[in-house]
């Protein structure tokens, strides 16, 4: 039944967005608390002649995911932090490839094996910097079921649209909890599918062709005669190794550009009471929630707090600490980590405005009243 | 080369970079060679490797060509090969990618049955890092790290294809060239996973360190140590002693991944279809 209240988990709600938006292969590795996703996807996809795979490890997933997105499927993978370590080399690989796929993350406490059934955010960083140099990346991160159905069409969108991988950052709170949705019709959907070389234009096809327009080339799928070549090594447009500096240069700046020069239309942030407010919550994924919740029981005690709840996290939304930074004294970040994010809000504030952090990291989500607390200490 | 072969390499990639007197060239000709006379279809064949000497061979390949991450050849044409299964998928991969890093992937991909061709260039040591060991480097044999001699025990890869339940497994040599064509056909032509053992020379890395002075005597050395698995099979162990087997070690039809998946896919529909009509 479409447009009814239904309850749904949200590694469910993954999994359903993940289908309509037609992803149609999935690679992973059991690992709490992302396991009810791939047990989903086994059950699922078979049902719409897609393909489900258990790998042997972390990192044979991602590859297989690589691999299955080069036959033009949509694909995806989903893991925790110690699978999240894992992947990374391979996920570096398909951004500097730029093969579109989407990775979630259930993020667990850590490091290490950690608190595996306990929430966190701890991997911001890691999403961004955890593959080596430096590389294009997006990064989502959901609040609730219902937003965990719609940031996963996003994901796979803007994966498509950009031919990057796409990280989708939950936490066990929100892949764990049980909550209303109301899911859309499939066909009111945005639906974005990756550019496919003109037969007539594009032969013959440069995999990395730096001439178009949007700094994104069309990509063909194997098996559609255009022969072309993947590497990961440093490559020019043919995607063939080169070593020269010029090209290693372009290469690097169209990669970082295509996702920096597209900024404006990737963010997606949501705000309260902004206009008049002296101290600010800049929050995300579940923490978003005891955040929001905590503005309004401030503006109830007349303190004049304001709220931010960004969905992408990178690229990270410089423009909007700016406009902050312009009428409110203070931000404050809840981060259920030990400070991540807020690095990069400190360093856009650059001292024009007070940045207060609550940290935590011992599995404990953050509560409203632990944020009510510090809008009443800083007001 | 002969002119007939020059459509299947991207002929401005040439010449490769593969040192004077390397076996890889003459693995990669025999392969070449497999498909042209089994005639396949060029726009049907996806050719993914991983790091190392052997696996920059698809650079050369005109196919689709896929050039992965150390060890992960397999994982990435597994994903490949269940995607789409019309597709051949050959990988190339060398000792060191296929028998060190990517051993695990080499067991799953053999256990599942999954139909990927694999063909390992190996010539016993790490050759584009400078020569270390690798586990196909023989106890007592030299490397840049292993300077007072190799003690690792002898590996046999053959073997630990056939235990992971590998449908179809071989060794050859880049000496004995027809046979090696021959068994790359075998393996091609074969339906479920088929690895080839294709021992290499690396007279840079290797036959340096291990007083072979040069790609001839390599290939001698081939020649002299190498024993077809029939002819060995009438001789006394003692006379097998410094020998390895060349040829094909085992066949067997099993049930193929990808085929497997295609039942799943039927069956999962129909349970699915009953629970509808009961429902209703």
């Amino acid at each position: 039944m479409k447009n009814e209240a239904r309850l749904m988990q949200g590694n469910e709600a993954c999994v359903k967005g993940a289908l309509d938006v037609g992803m149609r292969f999935f690679a992973g590795y059991p690992i709490t608390p992302s396991t009810e996703i791939a047990e989903l996807c086994a059950e699922k996809l078979p049902l719409v002649n897609g393909k489900f795979i258990q790998m042997e490890d972390e990192i044979g997933s991602m590859a297989a995911v690589i691999g299955a997105s080069l036959t033009g499927k949509k694909a995806m993978t989903a893991t925790s932090g110690p699978g999240f370590s894992l992947k990374q080399e391979n996920i570096g690989f398909a951004s500097f490839t730029e093969i579109p796929c989407v990775i979630v993350n259930v993020q667990r406490g850590g490091p290490s094996t950690g608190l595996p059934t306990s929430p966190s955010q701890g991997d911001v960083m890691q999403a961004k910097w955890g593959t080596h140099c430096d590389h294009p990346i997006i990064a989502l991160s959901p609040s609730s079921v219902e937003e965990t159905y719609y940031t996963t069409i996003k994901a796979f969108n803007l994966s498509e649209q950009y031919r990057t991988p796409v990280i989708l950052l939950m936490d066990e709170v929100v892949g764990h909890m049980r909550e209303k949705v109301i899911l859309p019709n499939i066909e009111d959907l945005e639906i974005i599918d990756r550019k496919k070389p003109d037969p007539k234009n594009h032969k013959p096809y440069y995999p990395y062709d730096d001439s178009v327009d949007d700094s994104v080339p069309p990509l063909a799928a194997y098996g559609e005669g255009y022969r072309f070549h993947v590497s990961g090594l440093t490559h020019d447009k043919t995607g063939f190794p080169t070593t020269n500096p010029d090209i290693a240069e372009k290469l690097m700046n169209r990669l970082i550009g295509k996702i920096e020069n597209n900024k404006d239309k990737i963010l997606d942030y949501s705000t309260e009471y902004l206009n008049d407010a002296d101290v600010v919550i800049f929050s995300y994924g579940s923490t978003a929630r005891s955040a929001q919740r905590a503005v309004r029981l401030a503006r109830e005690e007349g303190i004049k707090a304001g709220w931010v709840k960004t969905v992408v996290l990178w690229p990270f939304p410089e423009k909007l600490i700016d406009e902050i930074c312009a009428k409110s004294k203070t931000i404050i970040v809840p981060e259920m980590n030990m400070g991540q994010l807020v690095l990069e809000v400190e360093r856009i504030v650059a001292g024009r405005a007070k940045v207060e952090r609550i940290n935590k990291a011992n599995g404990q989500l953050i509560t409203p009243n632990e944020i009510l607390d510090k809008i009443r200490e800083v007001k | 080369m002969r002119p007939h072969l020059e459509k299947y390499f991207r002929m401005n990639k040439l010449p490769h970079i593969w040192c004077p007197g390397c076996g890889h060239g003459i693995i990669l000709g025999s392969l070449i060679r497999a498909i042209d006379n089994l005639d396949l279809d060029q726009d049907n064949i996806c050719i993914v490797s991983g790091i190392g000497c052997s696996s920059r061979a698809p650079g050369y390949m005109n196919f689709d060509t896929l050039h992965t991450t150390h060890g992960r050849a397999l994982a990435f044409a597994t994903g490949i090969k269940l995607s789409k299964p019309e597709l051949k998928v050959i990988v190339i991969t060398g000792d060191g990618d296929c028998a060190a890093i990517g051993g695990n992937h080499l067991i799953h991909a053999a256990r599942r049955n999954i139909d990927l061709t694999t063909i390992v260039f190996n010539n016993n040591i790490y050759g584009m890092t400078n020569g270390q060991y690798s586990p196909m480097t023989p106890k007592g044999a030299f490397a840049s790290t292993a300077p007072y001699g190799n003690i690792d025990r002898n590996f046999d890869l053959c073997k630990l294809a056939v235990a992971a339940g590998a449908t179809f497994v071989a060794r050859g040599t880049v000496y004995h060239t027809n046979q090696l064509i021959k068994l790359i056909e075998e393996a091609l032509m074969h339906k479920g996973f088929s690895l080839v053992d294709a021992v290499s020379i690396c007279p840079t890395y290797f036959g340096r360190k291990n007083e072979l002075s040069s790609p001839i005597e390599m290939l001698k050395w081939q020649r002299e140590h190498a024993i077809s698995v029939n002819a060995a099979e009438k001789l006394s162990p003692d006379k097998l002693k410094d020998k390895f087997l060349i040829g094909k070690f085992y066949a067997s039809q099993e049930p193929e991944y990808t085929e497997e998946y295609g039942r799943l896919i039927e069956k999962a529909q129909k349970q699915v279809l009953k629970q509808k009509k009961e429902g209703e």
